[in-house]
């Protein structure tokens, strides 16, 4: 969790009301749900300022999690790049196979404190979904996943694990089937059975105080980080890259760097087809402020307001807005945003797999392809980490088809 | 007085509340949505309440969703909206309009712009689904400017503290959403609704109105006796989904059918 209080610090926001820099973030929900994320708010404010609850996160992090997660030194990348010398954060080893239980053991154990029975959640590429069903299994609570119909279909394995762990997974049919419907359907469902459920967001979006709880939860990427590069290298690494959809990842790796103005912190979108193409889910890069699913932020919309549909080749990605830290960051100029296409991103896992014997999700091979492509530019005193959010074995069947292979 | 404190007044004169139907613009079409919109006075409409179609009504239920969505097809935009509202005028110079919506297209327009186009195009208040008072400031210069109320909808779970908040923020009528759902989906009961009147008028003069989850005459007449008012929003969706073809176009039955919709409504509303 963030110990970044200090008033001239990056890592001081957001304000009471949610809000980051000039309006980003806030709570933009209807009346029915207010009273709801007041409640909420409270609570997590109780549970930051208790030892014991730390105390309780640290321990499911350490037995149950598996953390910390190792900082891995990608000899065979690093030489076959020849520039900068490429670390790996391990977040593909946490149990589940993602970073995504960081933040669900979180809320979890907020959710019991707050006395709720049943859990609600949306989820893209099933990471979160599997995530949430899996300590709710820990737990015994009732758990229900919204999941886009395009999802479904395409991440079948995590719906399986999902029942498996005794999950309701309910496909949602409207949209395009994505995680941005999906997220419709689970604000829905929480404002209809607000006495016994909690929503459990997946990504530091929402209205507040998700974004910056869910950052609280996944920060302890960025504070082992530094912690594990102090003891390979004795200092800060250089430059963070991590990829982009809600930010999560990102944002749970570059928080504990903010402060640090050396560190260069970048964020890679799923730029799809291409930034130009009209099909891509680069928010920052080709979006622009707007309110949807609560919160201020860029979203990919048309000249009337309406949200586009995102694209991505990666569910976990293939989202038209992103968390609104990640927009304040770009607006100040503290991370840098650029995009990596659908082929960069396979190219990238095929790399990776054949380099390193890690099978990276499709939403970490597009930080990886961005690492591939600056890397050898870099003298090889220069220290990159590149998150490795998810392990990829959820997408070998995407990768599959895209390589001409019939499974 | 604006022609929504005057409707409100007019009824209470005559002891009634108001029928208040919802219709989504361009929904299938605009030709069919403006002359639902002509239609609704002469079939018992006191003030007619105007859905502007966004990609994700976050708030909605499947059938105002599914609405939204014909809108958006046919080509609702924010301009498209204001022109439906602005013919109406022509032939009718006292039904309140009230528009409601999501932020962004509004945003996207222009606070400013928004509230002077509709304030000109005949509009009388908005309704910000995903609007909170926290967050109305920039908004409430503008509707003051032109003369628009903002209505705010409360809910069983809004507490009292809270309440004051919310009414400070709130002129026109408040919006009583009378079940913690989505729209058009559940009921309450009259014994609930009761009590939650009484709580409304002790901390507020400003008429109330009862919507989501209204969906039969005798729903609507026992609401609008209970509070100042009754929105009537997915039931008339419905209705007039069951008359569109295969591909969701208008037949001749559409407009016919859903006014008769707002007829029975209206008649039991106004039934002593």
């Amino acid at each position: 969790m963030t110990d970044g209080t200090r008033s001239n610090s990056l890592r001081s926001g957001p304000s009471p009301s949610g809000h980051f820099g000039d309006g980003l973030g806030g709570r933009f929900v209807a009346e029915t749900l207010m009273p709801l994320l007041l409640e909420l708010n409270a609570a997590y404010e109780t549970a930051k300022a208790d030892p014991e609850f730390r105390k309780e996160f640290e321990f499911y992090l350490r037995d149950y999690v598996g953390r910390p997660s190792p900082l891995w030194f990608a000899r065979r990348l690093t030489e076959q790049l020849g520039g900068a010398k490429i670390y790996m954060k391990r977040e593909e080893l946490n149990h589940t196979g993602s970073h995504k239980l960081n933040n669900v053991m979180g809320q979890i154990l907020l959710a019991r404190r707050m006395g709720r029975s049943r859990i609600v959640a949306e989820t893209g590429a099933g990471q979160h979904g599997v995530a949430t069903a899996t300590v709710c299994a820990l737990f015994g609570m009732k758990c229900v996943i919204y999941m886009g119909a395009t999802d479904v279909e395409r991440q079948k394995p995590n719906v399986f694990r999902m029942k498996l762990l005794g999950a309701e997974v309910i496909p949602v049919t409207s949209g395009a089937g994505t995680l941005k419907d999906a997220m419709n359907e689970a604000m829905r469902d929480w404002v209809a059975n607000v006495a016994d459920t909690y929503f459990l967001v997946g990504t530091v979006a929402g209205p507040h105080p998700y974004p910056a709880m869910v950052r609280d939860f996944q920060t302890v990427i960025g504070e082992e980080t530094k912690t594990q590069m102090q003891d390979a290298e004795g200092r800060l690494p250089d430059v963070v890259i991590a990829a982009i959809g809600g930010g999560s990842n990102a944002m749970g790796i570059f928080h504990p760097f903010l402060d640090d103005a050396s560190v260069r912190l970048i964020g890679v979108e799923a730029a799809g087809h291409g930034l130009d193409s009209g099909k891509t889910a680069a928010s920052i890069s080709r979006g622009r402020r707007g309110v949807l699913h609560g919160n201020r932020t860029y979203l990919l919309q048309d000249e009337n307001g309406q949200i586009d549909e995102a694209h991505s080749i990666s569910a976990g990605l293939d989202y038209p807005g992103v968390g609104p830290e990640h927009s304040w960051l770009h607006e100040i100029g503290r991370a840098e945003y650029v995009g990596v296409t659908d082929d960069e991103a396979l190219d990238a896992f095929q790399t990776c797999t054949r380099t390193e014997g890690i099978i990276p999700a499709l939403e970490s091979a597009h930080a990886i392809a961005h690492a591939i492509k600056v890397a050898p530019s870099m003298s090889p005193d220069t220290l990159v980490v590149v998150n490795i959010s998810g392990r990829g074995d959820k997408d070998i069947f995407t990768v599959a088809e895209h390589l001409g292979v019939s499974l | 007085m604006s022609r929504i404190a005057a409707r409100f007044a007019a009824l209470k004169k005559v002891g009634r509340g108001a029928l208040i139907p919802y219709l989504e613009a361009c929904d299938p079409d605009f030709d069919t949505a403006l002359a639902l919109l002509r239609g609704m006075p002469e079939a018992g409409a006191d003030l007619i309440e105007i859905g502007m179609p966004f990609s994700d009504p976050s708030a909605d239920g499947p059938i105002i969703q599914r609405a939204a969505q014909r809108g958006l097809k046919a080509g609702a935009t924010l301009p498209r909206v204001l022109e439906m509202v602005s013919a109406f005028r022509q032939n009718d110079a006292d039904t309140p309009l009230i528009l409601m919506g999501y932020l962004n297209p509004i945003e996207s327009y222009g606070l400013e712009r928004f509230c002077a186009d509709a304030s000109k195009a005949g509009i009388d208040g908005l309704i910000i689904v995903d609007l909170p008072p926290e967050e109305a400031a920039p908004l409430e210069g503008p509707t003051r400017e032109h003369g628009l109320d903002i209505i705010r909808l409360v809910a069983p779970t809004t507490d009292d503290e809270r309440l004051r908040l919310v009414l400070n923020h709130a002129s026109g009528f408040v919006y009583y959403v009378s079940i913690t759902g989505i729209t058009g989906t559940r009921s309450a009961s009259d014994d609930d609704l009761t009590a939650a009147l009484t709580r409304l008028r002790a901390a507020t003069d400003l008429p109330v109105a009862i919507g989501f989850g209204i969906r039969t005459p005798e729903q609507a007449a026992s609401a609008s006796r209970i509070a100042d008012g009754a929105v009537v929003a997915s039931a008339l969706l419905a209705t007039l989904a069951d008359t569109l073809d295969a591909n969701d176009q208008a037949t001749t039955q559409t407009v016919p059918t859903v006014l008769q919709g707002v007829r029975a409504l209206s008649q039991a509303v106004r039934r002593k």
